[in-house]
């Protein structure tokens, strides 16, 4: 079972952590770190503005990513968790290629696919993909044969086996691989962003606030981008509970 | 209703399960099969299923020659084999979900098969309640115990109305205060419906309980059918009586005499 975060937790998180950032600002007591009392506001006021169209660019790059990694990984991931033979064949390779840090090839696909959004979101697509594609392939390969046999004895063929068991049994692990990669995503958009962009909170962040000094409005930026990965991470949460109700139910 | 002629089975490693075998289970009998493990017995059932295919020989179900998974043919295994993801009652309704989304089409579904909801939710609550869960319906597998996942399994299998109803050790991972409960359940349906029925079993005693006819198979291989007539069925509480207890002796001596002639399990290699 998995524990269930509730509102009042969250709630509790969140005024813990302005109070510690509120706590350090003291401490510290210089222009790099600005109190949580000047930039909420500031954000709050600017993300109305422009900032909020560098917020809107980095979301819809990460949400075309998650899309796109989504729908290839999926299919790929079932197919291979169900052709034990492929997957000897190919898994070798996807061993080898899962934990390379896909940051690395950013210089690769700018110049293969030119300086266009879409390079941003292949870089993203490919960190998504891999995880998908693993958790999917271990879900469908560790479903239990005798599951497999007893829905078989219903009378369900490879069509119905795919609408009934393969597809709701992998889109938990989906949901899950999602949240738990939407962080590291967050964090490549930001690298991807600070060149060859002129939108996008990377961009805003590093090139329009950080290196003019801009400390406060800097914050604002920052502030956007954990924002952004807090409502993926939740907003995918709460989709896990509603449809992976019997992950949440008390049981043995 | 199921017959079994000049059946040959093995698997890869080549060791031959069944040779020449053949036997007839008439309608409306409740058999049991025993034996030790090793020696075929879900093979057996898993060949009645269509979910083996006999090497040589042929295997009529129903009047037919089965070569796959029929669709009047309930079959409960030992893992009860509920989606996890689904409710009790979802997990009953998954044959009929199957079969809606196939239509009546005779291979996945029985041919003539009408498609009428208030029928099937009828259906459902019937074997809801008969097996005593119907209060489960919105629990998920892990919340039950085994007996009631083991009765939500039953219930799938005979919302679908079966007319041959195969298990394969259905009631062996359950502690046995439960496991009788489910023998008398068993009993009692098979009283009510006369529903043809094949049990496999490594528990003498449950041999005896459930199996008008009793099939005893031995270590590979097996070519004559040994099968004991069993008056005894269908009732549990004769189990302290001495002629429950001489049948279960007399089992467990064919049981114990057939091991030292036959060959060893296991894969043999030439």
């Amino acid at each position: 079972m998995k524990k269930k975060a509730t509102f009042l937790s969250t709630l509790g998180g969140v005024a813990m952590f302005f109070l510690l950032w509120q706590l350090m600002a003291l401490f510290v007591n210089r222009p790099i770190l600005p109190s949580p009392l000047v930039v909420v506001p500031l954000f709050l006021q600017n993300i109305r503005g422009e900032l909020g169209l560098h917020f809107l660019a980095s979301a819809g790059r990460v949400l075309a990513a998650i899309v796109a990694a989504t729908l290839l990984a999926a299919p790929l991931g079932l197919a291979l968790g169900q052709m034990p033979r492929l997957d000897r064949v190919v898994g070798p390779l996807i061993a080898i290629l899962y934990p390379i840090p896909k940051i690395i090839f950013l210089p690769v696909i700018y110049v293969l696919m030119g300086i266009t959004d879409l390079s941003k979101i292949t870089l993203i697509a490919t960190i998504i993909f891999f995880q998908i594609l693993v958790v999917v392939r271990d879900e469908a390969a560790g479903l239990r044969k005798e599951l497999i046999l007893s829905v078989k004895s219903l009378g369900a063929g490879r069509r119905a086996l795919f609408r009934y068991v393969y597809i709701p049994a992998s889109i938990p692990a989906i949901l899950t691989a999602l949240r738990v990669s939407v962080g590291t995503a967050v964090a490549v958009l930001f690298i991807a962003e600070q060149s060859l962009t002129s939108y996008g909170l990377g961009y805003y962040i590093v090139i329009e606030t950080y290196q003019v000094l801009l400390y406060p409005e800097m914050y604002t930026g920052i502030m956007g981008m954990g924002v952004l990965g807090v409502l993926l991470y939740f907003a995918i949460y709460s989709i896990e509970l509603k449809v992976s109700k019997h992950m949440f139910v008390d049981g043995d | 209703m199921i017959e079994v002629e000049d059946l040959l089975f093995h698997y890869r490693d080549g060791v031959e399960l069944f040779r020449d075998f053949s036997f007839r289970v008439n309608r409306g009998e409740a058999w049991t099969i025993i034996g030790p493990s090793g020696c075929g017995k879900s093979t057996l059932l898993f060949l009645f299923a269509g979910l083996n295919k006999p090497v040589r020989g042929k295997i009529m179900v129903g009047g037919r020659r089965i070569t796959r998974a029929r669709p009047s043919t309930g079959l409960v295994l030992q893992d009860h084999g509920l989606l996890p993801w689904a409710t009790v009652e979802n997990n009953t309704r998954l044959g009929l979900k199957v079969r809606k989304f196939y239509g009546p089409d005779g291979k996945h579904s029985p041919a003539g098969m009408q498609l009428n909801e208030d029928e099937d939710d009828k259906r459902v609550n019937h074997w809801l309640s008969w097996l005593g869960i119907d209060n489960l319906r919105e629990m998920y597998p892990s919340q039950l115990s085994r007996g009631q996942r083991q009765r939500a399994a039953i219930a799938r299998t005979l919302v679908l109305q079966p007319d041959l109803l195969l298990m394969d050790e259905p009631f062996s991972a359950l502690d046995a205060p439960i496991r009788e409960e489910l023998q008398k359940v068993m009993n009692s349906f098979h009283l009510q419906s006369g529903l043809t029925s094949v049990t496999v079993t490594h528990d003498i005693e449950e041999a005896v309980v459930l199996g008008e006819k009793i099939l005893v198979l031995h270590d590979p291989c097996n070519c004559q059918p040994v099968i004991r007539e069993n008056h005894l069925s269908g009732n549990i509480d004769k189990r302290n009586s001495p002629e429950f207890i001489d049948r279960c002796e007399e089992l467990r001596d064919i049981l114990g005499s057939g091991s030292g002639t036959g060959r060893a399990g296991g894969p043999v290699f030439p």
